[in-house]
């Protein structure tokens, strides 16, 4: 209704654009196109804001009206009791049978609410199309030769954008400051320097006052240590195989060969994380432990080790694809120089176009290291729970985000600190990714200017 | 890129093999189009680089059409001509350049001391070395100006010791031109230098490897009246030894440095003789129309 509307209202503003122009384009302030907009904007938008507005919050003043002239008796009722009578009355709406106390009331209020509910409707109906009317007509008061649609048309526009890139900025302040509210909520059981610095992890807190239980112990250094121990490893794969594919792509690879390779690679990082963590649970963990075991050594079924080898495969295409695209971004003049003074293909690499893209390669691993912190779902099913604070790689060990997932599952207390621990956790996660990212970023710009 | 280079080394392995002039259909397409007669003797007494019917494509495109020449040993020879001419392309030939370019093939016959250097016995490597290469832009490689000096010499096993290397990098850089300007400032980025003195480091980094020809494309486009007198100069002094093949726009200094001129037009060797008859006594109209300011 409101699109055939604004259809209209666009057809409408071109053409009273023409008739005040004496048919003339040239006349025109802006492009005809811009009047019919204008129209567009002025018939439609105040329209689809009030209906909105007005959808969200009927059925609340339907409920405040109804509940207004409740029976005296009713009038001291707490707001819980007054919910569930109201939700009665909208279930025996939808034709549910309902158990009610006083089935009267109940059928009575219904019909008021049925009645007030269409009033309501045919409210917003006249109201929206009134407005729209009233747009049109304003439009065409409005629309004259020299009437600057195009500067409106372009405020609305910009205001449009505004809005947009303001939602994504509140989003990410409004996470920050949950986190960060949960967190200091932490920090008032657990003193901020045992979190960061205790070395035991132990979240079991007594759920009841009257259980046995430890007390907890909030000590995240083995997390972090787990969580480097595997990055490190998903690293030692990653950097060496991305950064080599890469220059094979970019350098030795002919045309066809790298159209098919390249999307091959970048499917890699297309696989769902759920699907890497059943593949390193399923596949990768029992050959690490096979082969562990037939050299002698003890190696748990769920190991550092698998699931760095893992997310080492999964942060390849990260890596290689920022390198592929950082060392064809050298410049070709840099590569002739270079051949030139009669080095070879691999000294050229070595020595020139390795050492220019360099600045690029490790903005890339680092975004590829921020990505292999956060990453979740690849340790929870192969590198298990144990908060072991270890270096060998062999032994079962837990990261931050494996801990986070673990704390929050389940029915759980929301005040309790060992739910809030997994906001501290979150909260610490994000300050050193973010780090990591700033630095990888400027690093990446510094390389951009380098050359443009 | 290898195949590319790859592609080349068979067509070229065929004329090797004795096939002048490509291809069949290569042929009919000379036949088909009035090839330009070049106007003056491309030989010379003692030629030390010799083409025969080069023919280089960009694809479909062909930017050198048919070129014969012979260039002197240590002989300075120009080659002038309008924009877009192909000057740049066929220098690029001369020391397989154009192998990097994935679209580009080369055809007919290119000799450095008797040798086909694009037969497949021909070593890519030592033929860059030997015929060395200063770009028509400055391109300085993202290390100190140091590194950027001593990267032919270190790459071609051209020292012993740290001492030599030293020597080698100020002697070049001193050649060059650059030596008093750069001297305290070493290790800063070769890429922190003025358009002019990225130039000269280029200059500086390719006579460090030592080459018996060098290439120069419009080395002093971008330098100022005294910085090209200095290369001039260098010039003067390399042709004692070394062959060059020089690319410029500007005439005044293709009859200051140069002995023999070679003026291209549109793919095509138009004219090549001495300097002076160039200047003096065009042939060739379009010759004299480029010198004496008629179009270019
Ligand atoms: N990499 C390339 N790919 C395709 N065509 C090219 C390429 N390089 C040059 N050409 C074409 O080949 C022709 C000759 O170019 P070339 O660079 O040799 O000209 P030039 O004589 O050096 O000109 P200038 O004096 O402007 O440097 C031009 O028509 C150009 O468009
Ligand atoms: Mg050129």
């Amino acid at each position: 209704m409101i699109c055939l509307l604004a259809g209209a209202a666009f057809v409408f503003g071109r053409h009273r654009a023409y008739a005040t122009s004496g048919k003339s384009i040239s006349t025109l302030h802006s492009l005809p196109g811009h009047y019919g907009l204008y129209a567009l904007i002025l018939t439609t938008l105040p329209a689809v804001a009030l209906l909105m507005f007005w959808s969200m919050l009927a059925p609340r003043v339907i409920e405040v009206l109804l509940l207004a002239d409740l029976p005296a008796a009713m009038q001291g009722w707490s707001q819980e009791q007054l919910g569930l009578l109201l939700n009665d009355v909208r279930n025996s709406l939808k034709g549910y049978s309902v158990a009610s106390d006083n089935p009267e009331l109940i059928t009575q209020f219904g019909e008021r609410y049925q009645d007030m509910e269409q009033a309501s409707n045919w409210l917003l109906w006249i109201t929206v199309l009134s407005l729209c009317a009233g747009g049109l007509a304003w439009a065409w008061y409005k629309i004259r030769a020299d009437h600057p649609a195009r500067h409106r048309v372009e405020a609305v526009a910009v205001t449009g954008l505004i809005a947009c890139s303001l939602i994504a900025l509140l989003t990410t302040i409004g996470i920050v400051l949950s986190v960060l509210f949960e967190s200091l909520r932490f920090f008032q059981h657990v003193p901020v320097t045992e979190f960061l610095f205790g070395l035991d992890w132990s979240p079991q807190t007594a759920i009841r006052e009257d259980q046995v239980g430890s007390s907890g112990a909030f000590g995240a250094v083995p997390l972090f240590a787990g969580t480097l121990l595997i990055s490190a490893i998903a690293m030692l794969v990653a950097v060496p195989v991305g950064l080599m594919s890469s220059i094979y792509l970019a350098e030795y690879a002919s045309q066809r060969i790298r159209t098919i390779l390249k999307p091959l690679l970048e499917i890699l990082a297309g696989i769902p994380t759920v699907v890497y963590g059943f593949f390193a649970a399923l596949t990768v963990a029992p050959l690490v432990r096979d082969a562990g075991n037939w050299l002698g050594l003890e190696v748990a079924s769920e190991s550092a080790l698998a699931a760095g080898l893992v997310m080492g495969i999964m942060i390849i295409p990260f890596v290689s694809s920022i390198s592929d695209d950082v060392i064809s971004a050298v410049p070709r003049a840099m590569r002739e120089g270079s051949y030139g003074l009669g080095a070879t293909q691999s000294e050229t690499i070595r020595r020139v176009i390795i050492p220019a893209a360099l600045p690029g390669i490790v903005g890339g691993i680092l975004l590829a290291v921020s990505r292999a912190i956060g990453e979740t779902m690849i340790v929870v099913m192969a590198a298990g729970l144990a908060a072991n604070l270890t270096a060998n790689p062999l032994e079962a060990v837990t990261t931050v985000t494996v801990q986070i997932v673990t704390l929050l599952v389940g029915d759980q207390e929301f005040d309790s600190p060992k739910t809030l621990a997994a906001f501290a956790l979150g909260l610490t996660l994000f300050i050193v990714t973010l780090i990591l990212n700033i630095i990888a970023l400027q690093i990446v710009r510094r390389y951009r200017e380098q050359y443009d | 890129m290898r195949a590319a280079e790859d592609t080349t080394m068979e067509t070229t392995n065929d004329q090797a093999a004795g096939i002048p002039g490509g291809t069949q259909k290569e042929d009919e397409k000379l036949t088909s189009e009035a090839a330009i007669e070049t106007v003056g003797d491309i030989t010379v007494e003692n030629p030390r680089i010799q083409c025969h019917n080069v023919d280089v494509f960009y694809g479909d495109k062909q930017a050198i059409k048919n070129v014969s020449i012979e260039i002197g040993r240590n002989e300075v020879i120009a080659m002038i001509g309008p924009s877009g001419c192909g000057k740049s392309t066929f220098l690029r030939c001369l020391n397989r350049m154009n192998d990097i370019i994935e679209s580009c093939v080369v055809k007919g016959d290119i000799q450095l001391d008797g040798n086909n250097i694009y037969s497949k016995s021909t070593d890519v490597v030592t033929l860059r070395a030997q015929v060395g290469m200063v770009f028509q832009r400055p391109n300085p490689f993202p290390k100190s100006i140091y590194e950027n000096v001593a990267y032919g010499p270190r790459i071609h096993g051209l020292v012993d010791s740290k001492i030599d290397l030293d020597e080698a990098v100020e002697n070049s850089l001193r050649r060059a031109g650059l030596w008093d300007e750069v001297k305290d400032r070493l290790q800063q980025p070769g890429t922190g230098l003025s358009g002019g003195q990225q130039q000269r480091l280029c200059i500086a980094r390719t006579i460090a490897v030592r080459p018996e020809v060098i290439l120069m494309d419009e080395p002093c486009s971008a330098l100022d009246p005294i910085a090209t007198a200095k290369i001039e100069e260098l010039m003067d002094e390399l042709s004692q030894n070394y062959t060059i093949v020089i690319v410029t726009h500007s005439m005044q200094q293709a009859a200051r440095v140069s002995k023999r001129t070679a003026y291209f037009h549109l793919g095509e060797l138009v004219e090549v003789g001495d300097t002076r008859r160039i200047f003096t006594n065009p042939q060739h109209r379009l010759t004299e129309g480029y010198i004496t300011g008629r179009f270019g």
